[in-house]
């Protein structure tokens, strides 16, 4: 057991691997950081580098057979859930942890109404009968500010817009009030307008029912916006932790610059070169033990060999420190 | 008289909606319902929206890869709009699109040499060995090794499949290309290695593009002027400066105020607009902005003149009273009918 914190859930060296033609492959190699109560964390890194599986093997909701957790532990509220057994896994997701998905029309079952698949929620995890769970679901539609919710029940998940359908599953995911929400690339495929309503619904869920959330996304306006806390990771590994102003403000890891600085901002003068990181995120089989931005950039000497430390260089600061990609001021 | 490199006049394209047991024509999706914009040699022209708003629509209606229902598109000064199969191919060579996604518009069963030969094939051009070399140049001139010819496009990642994509758009020193969200399916770091590239060509070649993208920190960064699309209309076309320092149209200001702020420490105030855009099905009579967001003033635009009036010189605003401010309204309304 773990000592009593603040923080809601603490992931600590946690490793999943997959089963695949090249191999055992770790697409999370020790990653560790912490949620605290009420606050929102935010994972950025590019495809491939790891944070939907990190997200994913939180809840146990890996890929089977293919997935495993081969070591590290993961503390909600003091439980290591990578030991809990699969029924007492299942009751906490969705239960208290609540995991919105980046697609909607995936998340729910396109032949049921909207109706039964909120109401079943309630009926699976609070036991009510189907009458309370059909009005508790009207009501939780309404909390997401899905305008007439007493018609939408009755639609199915293609009569409603993009934006709607996450509305809809972001309601199943608070069905319970959880005290955790995992939401993987929640507006990502959805257009800006939607995106910041969306964003904003989130945030003030999270004030009324005093939720902690992980945010997964590769937009780091996105994550500017949103999160108290920041997890870059780049090749299954965490390459830095900080909160979101000292990151924005005072990025110290190489790729963390690298991707800060890449982006266009409103700011940035017209059709002036932008930074880029060279080469591309290569497959996970392709990198060896040492420094894996060292390996995307081309360096080979010495050092970059042997994986390098995570330490704590500022209070709440943390990168690894690779000599190449980290040299303190 | 010099002409635009492109003209395109009160373009419509819409799309026949089919019901019932003899599948007649019950309704038309108006895609693109009367859109004017000019394009001139050298220059960017950014085109915003969100999605279904027939931004790609209008892009691929430029190159004909749609027909349009009504309107002229006039490529220096030769109307194609409605230019049939035979007529189209020599002037086709002068504008080109890249797509939104290189692994679709790629075809797998082909090498990269063979994808970036066809289009010097299709229009007779050169001899074998010719082409040997010119698609070396091209490979090499996008930042390929030429070792990657003889490989298929899926051995690639998604940045190097976009650079096959801009190498064959390039093979025929086009004027234009039509560029379709040519970045957002790209991480990060890549999407800024194909912007710079993007940058690069059109400085070295002095080539025009229309860039539809719905990322608007991309769009300002690589356009001149910008039109801003809302259910198949330019609702305000401008500078890119004038647009993002000044946006006139409380479309573009809502679009504006979405962007999240890359700076913590900012919070934006934000226009948080209800609901969803329209279907461009059955879209409102009047005003279609207006109509989604309740505007008191929504019936007066049911059967008036919305179209593009200039607010200052080269700032284009639709003329629409739910959408400006009233002293702009004052600028742009249209003269009163004499009775």
């Amino acid at each position: 057991m773990i000592p009593e914190t603040d923080n809601i859930l603490e992931v600590d060296k946690l490793i999943t691997s997959f089963e695949t033609d090249r191999g055992l492959l770790r697409a999370v190699d020790q990653v560790s950081f912490t949620v605290p109560a009420g606050k929102t964390v935010g994972i950025v890194g590019e495809s491939g580098c790891g944070k939907s599986v990190t997200a994913m093997s939180i809840v146990r909701l890996l890929p089977q057979p293919a997935g495993k957790i081969l070591g590290g532990h993961v503390y909600f509220k003091g439980r290591d859930l990578v030991r809990a057994s699969d029924s007492e896994i299942r009751k906490i997701r969705g239960g208290e942890i609540g995991v919105i998905f980046q697609e909607p029309m995936a998340a729910l079952n396109p032949v049921h109404r909207i109706g039964r698949q909120v109401a079943e929620v309630f009926h699976m995890h609070k036991k009510l009968s189907k009458k309370d769970a059909w009005d508790a679901a009207t009501e939780m539609l309404e909390l997401v500010r899905i305008p007439a919710p007493e018609k939408r029940m009755m639609d199915y998940p293609h009569h409603l817009s993009g934006g709607m359908r996450q509305r809809v599953v972001i309601a199943m995911a608070m069905a319970c009030r959880p005290s955790l929400l995992i939401a993987d690339e929640p507006t990502t495929a959805l257009d800006v307008t939607v995106q910041a309503q969306i964003l904003d619904l989130m945030g003030r869920i999270q004030s009324e029912m005093g939720m902690s959330t992980i945010l997964i996304t590769h937009d780091l306006g996105v994550i500017a916006e949103t999160c108290d806390d920041v997890v870059v990771m780049y090749a299954g590994r965490v390459v830095e932790r900080a909160s979101a102003e000292e990151l924005f403000a005072n990025p110290l890891h190489a790729y963390t610059k690298g991707l800060l600085h890449s982006i266009p901002t409103l700011d940035t003068p017209s059709k002036s070169l932008l930074n880029t990181i060279p080469g591309i995120v290569a497959s996970l089989a392709d990198y060896s033990h040492g420094c894996r931005f060292c390996q995307r950039m081309g360096r080979t000497t010495a050092v970059t060999r042997e994986r390098p430390g995570f330490s704590e260089v500022s209070p709440n600061h943390w990168v690894e420190t690779c000599p190449e990609c980290y040299q303190p001021a | 008289m010099t002409y635009p490199l492109l003209s395109v006049q009160d373009l419509r394209i819409h799309f026949p909606v089919r019901g019932g047991v003899m599948l007649r024509q019950t309704g038309a999706v108006r895609a693109v319902d009367g859109v004017s914009l000019d394009i001139a040699p050298g220059e960017t022209l950014g085109l915003v929206g969100e999605s279904g708003c027939g931004k790609s629509t209008l892009g691929k209606a430029i190159v004909r890869l749609l027909k349009p229902t009504t309107g002229s598109i006039r490529f220096e000064n030769h109307d194609i709009s409605h230019a049939g199969p035979h007529a189209l191919r020599p002037l086709r060579r002068n504008f080109q699109m890249i797509f939104q996604d290189p692994a679709e518009s790629l075809d797998p069963r082909m090498s990269v040499r063979a994808i970036i030969e066809e289009p010097f094939i299709i229009h007779g051009l050169g001899s074998r060995a010719e082409r040997l070399q010119w698609v070396d140049d091209l490979l090499d001139r996008v930042g390929l090794p030429t070792s990657s010819a003889e490989r298929y496009s899926f051995e690639f990642s998604g940045g190097q499949r976009q650079r096959i994509g801009i190498a064959r758009a390039l093979a025929l020193k086009p004027k234009l290309i039509v560029c379709d969200e040519p970045v957002s399916a790209l991480d990060v770091s890549v999407q800024s290695q194909i912007l710079n590239l993007l940058v690069e060509l059109q400085r070295d070649f002095g080539l025009s593009y229309l860039f539809i993208a719905h990322d608007l920190s991309v769009v300002k960064h690589v356009s001149d002027r910008v039109a801003v699309m809302y259910l198949g209309k330019i609702v305000e076309l401008a500078t890119a400066e004038a647009i993002y320092k000044d946006p006139r149209h409380a479309y573009t200001q809502a679009l504006l105020s979405a962007i999240p702020s890359h700076d913590p420490k900012v919070k934006r105030k934000k226009i948080l607009l209800e609901g969803d855009v329209p279907s461009p099905i059955d879209p409102p009579p009047g005003s279609a902005f207006g109509h989604r967001i309740n505007h008191p003033r929504y019936p007066e635009t049911i059967g008036a003149d919305l179209s593009l009036r200039e607010i200052f010189p080269k700032h284009w605003v639709a003329a629409d009273p739910c959408c400006v401010s009233a002293e702009d309204w004052e600028k742009v309304r249209p003269a009163p009918a004499k009775a």
